[in-house]
Order: C-alpha cells, then structure tokens, then sequence
C-alpha cells in the first residue's frame, strides 16, 4: 500500500503525466463530435452510431499511450529507478505498485473519455443519435472501456520490457500510427495486421464495420478481438517483469 | 553494520568486482578508496540490491537488503549522479521516498531544511546545480534517520561550506554509533574525515585498515594510495 502510494504521487506530480490524461479525454470527446456529424450524412448501408461515437478513441488512445509509458519508462531516462528500487527493493511490489497507479489512472481516464465520446458522439450525429439501451450498444460501450485500460497496461509493459519512454515511444507510436492503422488497410497485410493487440481490440469498436454486420471480415467476433488484445497485454506485463527481475537497476 | 562476503560481479569478459570482502563497522567513519573504475559504485549498488552479484553476497545489519521491509529506515543510500527526474519539485521527490517507507511528511521538511534546501523545495530538480543536487540527493539518504549511511561521492559539487557541513554531520552521525561508508577519491578530504579505510583496486581488496595504519610510514594518505594502488 505505501509502495502504491509512492507511486500514485509521481503520477500526480509530473507535468507529463498529469497532462496527458487530461488530453485523452479532449481528444475523445472532441473529436467523436467532429465524426458524429460528418456521419449524420451517411448513406443507411454505411452508417454506423458506434462507429461514429468511438472512432475518436483511436487518435484519443496516443495521449494515453504516451501517459503510460511515461509513468514507467520515464524511470530510466530521469535516473529516478534507482532511488526508487532502494526504497521499494522487492521488484514485484515496485511493479504491482506503478502498474495499479497506471491501471487506476488509465480506468478513471477510459471512464470519462468514453463517456465524452459518447456524449459528444450523440451530439455530432444529432437526429441520428442512437441510445444506451439500444441492440448491441452496453456491449460495445463496455468493449471501449477496456480498451483503454488495456492498451495503457500493454503500453506500461512494452515500456518496462524495453527500459525506457524513447524506445517504447519508438515501438508503440509506429504501431498504432502505421503499421495498423495504415498497413492494416491492405487487404494482404490485413491477414497479419488484424492480431496486432490495438486492431484487434479495436474491431469489437465497430473500427471494421459492425461485427454483427455483412462487410465485417475480421478472423473473430468482438470479444475474441479483446481477448486477443488482453492476451497481447498479459504478454507485454510479463515481460516486462522478466526484465524488472533480471536486469540491474 | 555492512557485511561484503566474496562479492564478485562481472560484465561479461570483464571482472568488475572480484571476490571482495570487508567489513564497515559501526561507530566509525570509513572511506571507500579506489581509482575510477575500482568497483566501489558497483558494489555500493550491489549492497544496495541494484545490481546483482555474479557470485557473494551483502549484508546489511545481518540481512539482505531486498530483504528489508522499509530499508530506508535502515540504510540512507546517495548513488552517483542525478537520481530526481528533471521535472518533479524537490518536495515531491522527497515525498514519495516517504511515502513508499511510511515516513511522515514533516520529516521531508526537517531533511530540507537540514540540508539547505528549504527555500527551493518547490522548484523542479531539473534547475539545480550540481551541488543543489547532491543536497537533495543527501537529504534524500536521511529521510529514514538510518543508523547505517552509504554515500557514493557525497562531497562532489559541494561548495567549502557544503562540504564542512557534510563532514561534521557524518562525523556527529559516527559519534552516535551508526555506521558511515563514504566513497572518494579525493584524499585530502578522505584524511580529514575517515577513521578507517576500505581501499579496492581493478576489483580486489587492496586494504582494510585504520587510517593511521594505512600511512603509516609514508608522508600523507595521497603517497600511501597511490603507492597501494601501483602494486
């Protein structure tokens, strides 16, 4: 508890990292209004409230990466694991620790952006807005809330895997900038691209069109996309422990 | 008390510390000697839990250190170099080492204000001198009131005022029975404030002696070290 509140204090007390939540939670709100009203005008077979309520989170979900990466890989470059692991030497409570700030923090941030985005999203499709109980929306609402946390957690483990913000920065902006969302719309790549932890996830956020719909061609259903991202994530933490455990501070 | 057991760690081909064993006594203040490159900084971070032995072990008061439930209690430890990240106010750097050791946070304020630092304790780490930083990097090492210190340079940077303050302190902490481990290799300073000697070279212990006996015979400490450290 007290390594918990060590950590939860860094979080609070750096500039980057109690900025960039905040602007996850802009970017999610603001811009789900901008897709909301462009959708607004879309032909019935393209038009999809889901998708204009929560494609928002994809350019959203950087400010977050970036948080996460920074609370854990911000260690290294500052200097400051060392006087950290001196105070906290048994390394798993150190990680248990920074990992329940992140989570705790990036479950906060997810709660209120998605909550913007859908506010917003509604907003922007104005006479086309749909509601919380309507066929398929809890479910998809709650696929965005874990979406968030997890791609925050599989950043913060990326980011101890690799001992460092610029290098895990490196790996994850290219991913989820490039390799997936651009390489990801090649039909030939896409058979690969399509198991890359954040456009698998993102599939059950109707990124691919409306999982129950005629043009979705993805290898599973919604739940399978997040179960294939919380795999992706489980992997990241564990190596990260690895490196935690082995590697001089 | 600090126990160092056959303490060896290598990088690869390189030995960079190799078999060392000493021990620092309480009630004393002991110099950590040796040429850049020794090993002390490594062993220091080994003692520490840091970095891992290849082979050995080091005590702290007849525990491992990452063992130690609130170590900060135990051992007040300054490493080389900057240690607070650049952007966090020097407060809060001293707030979450108390705060992960259950350390109230006045105690933060009475180590600011022991080592001079209570007028800057809300800028941010990143604009300190050198010298600033050394004494937020000491105050950090306090925080716990430890009986045990374990000081990586602590008088680098340090104006003449910083640097009789810091030896008065380390001497009254001796005075008390804790236990004091300080690296240099700045001998003048290291005469004035030791009472024993830890001396390494490329690895090994070269001597483990009282001051008075490790010059003994030649002309200052200076000629004593360098005379030890060209065998």
């Amino acid at each position: 508890m007290s390594a918990f509140a060590a950590e939860w204090l860094k979080i609070r007390t750096l500039r980057s990292t109690a900025w960039t939540p905040a602007l996850t939670v802009v970017a999610g709100g603001g811009l789900a209004y901008l897709v909301g009203l462009s959708m607004r005008r879309a032909e019935p077979e393209h038009f999809d409230a889901m998708f204009a309520t929560f494609y928002s989170l994809s350019l959203a979900q950087l400010a977050l990466v970036v948080f996460a990466v920074l609370a854990v890989g911000g260690e290294y470059g500052s200097g400051t694991i060392r006087p950290t692991l001196a105070a906290v030497p048994r390394r798993g409570r150190y990680y248990l620790a920074k990992l329940a700030a992140v989570a705790g923090c990036a479950a906060a941030v997810s709660v209120l952006t998605v909550a913007a985005a859908w506010v917003a999203g509604q907003a922007g499709l104005g006479p086309r807005h749909t509601a919380l109980t309507a066929g398929g929306v809890p479910g998809t609402v709650a696929a965005a809330l874990l979406y968030l946390v997890l791609i925050a957690l599989f950043a913060a483990g990326v980011a101890q895997l690799l001992r460092g913000s610029t290098a895990a920065l490196a790996v994850l902006l290219p991913l989820l900038f490039l390799g997936s969302q651009g390489l990801g719309n090649v039909p030939v790549l896409r058979k690969v691209t399509q198991f890359l932890p954040d456009q698998a996830g993102a599939a059950a956020l109707h990124f691919f069109g409306n999982p129950d719909g005629p043009g979705y061609d993805r290898a599973f259903g919604p739940w399978g996309g997040i179960a294939i991202m919380a795999l992706w994530t489980a992997a990241a933490l564990a190596g990260g422990y690895v490196t935690l455990r082995r590697r001089d501070a | 008390m600090i126990v160092v057991e056959e303490l060896t760690k290598r990088y690869g081909p390189t030995v960079a510390v190799d078999g060392l064993s000493f021990t620092v006594r309480p009630g004393c203040v002991t110099g950590f000697l040796g040429p850049n490159g020794a090993g002390k900084s490594t062993t220091m971070r080994m003692i520490l839990g840091l970095d891992r032995p290849s082979s050995g072990r080091a005590l702290v008061d007849g525990r491992a250190y990452d063992t130690l439930d609130r170590p900060l209690r135990t051992v007040g430890a300054m490493l080389e170099g900057r240690s607070a990240h650049p952007g966090r106010r020097a407060r809060h750097h001293l707030r979450y080492l108390a705060r992960s050791n259950g350390i109230p946070d006045a105690r933060v304020e009475e180590v600011l204000e022991l080592v001079g630092l209570a007028g800057d304790a809300r800028r941010r780490a990143g604009g300190f001198s050198l010298g600033m930083a050394q004494r937020l990097a000491l105050a950090a090492a306090l925080l716990g009131d430890p009986p045990i210190l374990l000081l990586d340079e602590p008088v680098n940077g340090l104006d003449p005022e910083g640097v009789h303050w810091l030896r008065q302190l380390l001497r009254g902490y001796a005075a008390k029975g804790r236990t004091v481990l300080i690296s240099s290799h700045l001998m003048a300073e290291t005469a004035l404030t030791a009472d024993r000697l830890v001396v390494v070279n490329r690895g090994r212990l070269v001597a483990d002696a009282t001051v008075a006996e490790f010059v003994a015979g030649a002309p200052s400490l200076e000629a004593a070290f360098l005379q030890a450290v060209a065998r």
